[in-house]
């Protein structure tokens, strides 16, 4: 796609010292040591609210009720999907989009370096109160990640800490995105025109645009909550004239482009590593930049799909049905294009590819029961079901998770100067795969066959499939403890990485060496 | 430190971004104490505030040193400018969440109270309600007295930040103050002018949606004046310095479309709060 002709200089004015220990950290205004910072916190996050889901995966074993209460369960699901979704996958994908942009785009450094580490450390506050309100009176919030009014107006305590802790997280996210809006538009190498931009950093940047447009309004719909729980305002009461519904309206026009939050800079690194192992140019790299734009479009137009069963006139319901379905074309375009890179390419198939092409399989069945659920009529009959929790386990876990980790076997070489250990990768890989199909797959099952989420308990009907989802779900679990070894041996030594040890990868993040400095691209490179 | 400024500016480590982490942890622990009347809610968001206080006077003291000691190029001024565009598209996106939820229970929830004759069949949905549950009749606020006033102020409050720019861009010390200090004295009014409504209006934010609507849009919309009005006085302090000359005042303008922004949303809110 680009070529680099000047190789970067590091005689480079140090006009800065670089801080070491603790203050290297808390102090940092570097983008890869802030980019680290989010992929450990992610790390951390992501095994925190996997074991919450081990803890559901273990009262769901057996019908009727072995561990924890009921009360203890919903805080559970509920706990499980805000972690992961605001403390595992996004910030993973900041952590990504930290150390690769600048890299792969020329610059020096994230625009605003300040605000960049301001991004990182507002999460630490956040991740606090969520992990605190676990210990206070009346538990932690059990009202679903979703935080639907008027459940959540009755919470207590643990409910505001929640809102306050997403308060923030959405500061970190505005004040994050308009960095890297900034950085692209302002930063990039003479030469890098925006139609020569690696497709990563095009999905990023249209995902900045997404988490710009919609996190205002999730704090928007959040401050009603705050003054319909403490103020005496009536926004989702309606003896006052307010409306419950409105709290969903408001809550998905933010929560479904969230969704896409979370899979564009995923279908990114999936476009960065497939046209590295087929040795092929990413085939359609415009209709793949177009179509992710059309996508996030279309995502601020779809919201009320997730509200088919909550009343809406026809007219309403028939226009999300069919908006929803348009969203099939664009991605239809990016899983075609994967599969045409992939086409006569003289493919390999190391631990990175192999999440890759996992993930172009196992997303595009997320994908598929995913029009199945935007059908008006059929959505009536899986609301709420564990057929939904299947599907968005298909989309965010091995479309947006297991994007995550091809991703770290990717870049891990640049970031840490050494190979991984492949054997070990690999294993990794095919225990995730397998055992996620085996979680996972059955609920589309038992999801049909109607068996409600968020319920720890359930008929005895179901009781072989959740058997089998269970014994997965551990399984999966164990995998990631497999994932964290191969990284730390990773990072603490192995075979020395080459500048660029993938044979086919392009791209100025490959001209620098391994690991890459401290300082890239003080001056910048010229790409053709 | 000098520095060249071929290269693009990179500040050195800071703390301060830890000391905005703390101010949130602070501000958030604080406002959930505060709101549950546990532990010393109050003093926690106290000691939030002056640290936001602190943090912002040390973060943009920090910035306008590295401006005033030409560390930024153009580069970096063309940063400022995407960095502060966007910023304000992320206000306008939260504001846009309140009006939504105006018009939708406007035009949408509140018709279907009406027609639903199952809880409160005596209801007739009209637009300001305070809801079926409420006991006494709602006394909306008149459009065409103060906040016609106030739409007014804000308005030539706008025509005077320009005759200050236009000053700025004439390198006229004597325009510049004049049009900055007009507009700050026409922010204060608009701001007392409000104060002065909300004191005399007769109903509250308890008032059901409409009292929820109006104090959420109008109360946000008062703290971004206050907020553009202190930022307009620091741009005054800094004309006094001297920090400024007809080619690089980026912090003039980006305050000027701050305030522009506010003026707009007021108008929005004149429309569709205060008169239709």
């Amino acid at each position: 796609m680009s070529t680099t002709t000047a190789a970067h200089d590091h005689h480079g004015h140090d006009h800065h010292g670089h801080p070491t220990g603790i203050m290297r950290w808390v102090a940092s205004t570097n983008h890869k040591d802030i980019g680290t910072m989010y992929l450990w916190f992610s790390l951390f996050m992501f095994m925190f609210a996997g074991a919450m889901a081990m803890g559901i995966r273990a009262e769901l074993f057996q019908p009727g009720l072995q561990f924890v209460e009921p009360e203890q369960f919903n805080r559970l699901t509920t706990l499980h999907g805000l972690i992961m979704i605001f403390g595992a996958i996004m910030p993973a994908f900041v952590g990504f989009a930290n150390w690769m942009v600048p890299l792969m785009i020329g610059a020096p450094d994230m625009a605003f370096p300040r605000l960049n580490n301001m991004s990182f450390w507002a999460m630490i506050p956040a991740a606090l109160l969520l992990i605190a309100s676990i210990f206070v009176p009346g538990g932690a919030v059990a009202g679903g990640w979703t935080m639907y009014a008027p459940l959540s107006i009755q919470g207590g305590i643990s409910t505001d800490m929640s809102i306050l802790a997403l308060h923030i997280l959405g500061v970190s996210s505005i004040v994050g995105s308009i960095n890297i809006i900034t950085t692209i538009f302002n930063m990039r190498a003479p030469g890098m025109t925006l139609m020569k931009m690696p497709l990563f950093v095009w999905t990023w940047l249209i995902t900045a645009y997404l988490l710009i447009a919609a996190m205002p309004v999730l704090a928007g719909a959040l401050t009603m909550l705050i003054t319909d729980r403490h103020f005496g305002t009536s926004f989702f009461d309606a003896a006052g004239g307010g409306d419950p519904v409105l709290f969903q309206h408001v809550f998905w026009f933010f929560g479904h482009p969230e969704v896409y939050i979370m899979i564009l800079p995923a279908f990114g690194i999936i476009s960065t590593i497939i046209p590295t192992f087929a040795r092929k140019p990413l085939f359609g790299y415009a209709s793949m930049v177009y179509a992710t734009a059309a996508i996030a479009a279309l995502s601020f137009i779809v919201w009320a799909h997730h509200m088919f069963t909550t009343g809406m006139p026809v007219a309403g319901q028939l226009f999300f049905m069919y908006s929803t379905m348009l969203i099939s074309i664009p991605t239809g375009v990016k899983v075609f294009n994967w599969i045409a890179t992939m086409w006569r390419g003289s493919m390999t198939f190391e631990t990175p590819m192999l999440f890759s092409v996992a993930v172009v399989f196992l997303f595009t069945i997320g994908g598929f029961s995913g029009l199945v659920c935007a059908i008006l009529p059929v959505d009536i009959q899986v609301q709420d079901t564990y057929y939904v929790v299947a599907h968005f386990h298909y989309v965010l876990f091995s479309g947006a998770a297991m994007s995550i980790m091809g991703g770290v076997y990717y870049w891990l070489p640049k970031w840490t100067g050494h190979m991984y250990d492949e054997t070990l990768g690999k294993w990794h890989f095919w225990l995730t795969t397998i055992a996620f199909n085996v979680t996972f797959f059955p609920m589309h099952f038992t999801g049909l066959a109607g068996m409600p989420r968020r319920i720890p308990d359930y008929s005895l009907q179901f009781a072989e499939f959740n058997m089998i989802s269970s014994l997965g779900a551990f399984a999966l679990g164990l995998s990631q403890l497999l994932f964290i070894y191969v990284v730390v041996k990773c990072i603490k030594g192995g075979a020395k990485a080459s500048a660029s040890p993938w044979d086919g990868a392009h791209g100025l993040e490959w001209t620098v060496p391994s690991p890459a400095p401290f300082h890239t691209f003080e001056t910048p490179p010229t790409v053709k | 430190m000098s520095q060249d400024t071929k290269h693009y500016y990179l500040p050195g480590a800071s703390l301060l971004p830890l000391t905005a982490s703390i101010t949130l942890f602070l501000l958030a622990s604080g406002l959930v104490m505060h709101m549950n009347h546990v532990g010393p809610g109050n003093y926690v968001l106290i000691a939030g505030f002056i640290s936001l206080a602190y943090l912002l006077y040390s973060w943009f003291g920090e910035v306008i040193k590295e401006s005033v000691s030409h560390f930024y190029n153009k580069q970096v001024d063309k940063s400022f400018r995407w960095g502060m565009g966007w910023f304000i598209f992320s206000e306008v996106m939260f504001f846009f969440g309140f009006f939504g939820a105006l018009f939708y229970t406007r035009n949408v929830s509140v018709p279907w109270l009406g027609d639903a004759k199952l809880l409160w069949p005596n209801f007739v949905a009209t637009w300001p309600t305070a809801g079926p549950a409420a006991t006494e009749a709602l006394k909306p606020m008149a459009a065409w007295g103060l906040p016609a006033i106030n739409t007014l102020i804000l308005l030539v409050s706008g025509a005077t930040l320009t005759y200050a720019h236009w000053g700025l861009m004439k390198n006229n010390r004597k325009q510049i103050i004049l049009g900055l200090i007009l507009t700050i004295a026409l922010g204060v009014i608009f701001l007392y002018l409000q104060a002065h409504e909300y004191a005399e209006a007769e109903f509250t934010i308890k008032s059901g949606i409409y009292g929820a609507t109006f104090y959420m849009l109008t109360g946000f919309h008062g703290l971004h004046v206050t907020m553009g009005a202190i930022m307009l006085a620091v741009i005054l302090f800094r004309v006094l310095k001297g920090h400024f000359d007809s080619h690089n005042h980026f912090g003039f303008e980006a305050v000027a479309w701050y305030w522009h922004f506010v003026d707009v949303v007021w108008l929005a809110l004149f429309i569709f709060v205060y008169w239709l």
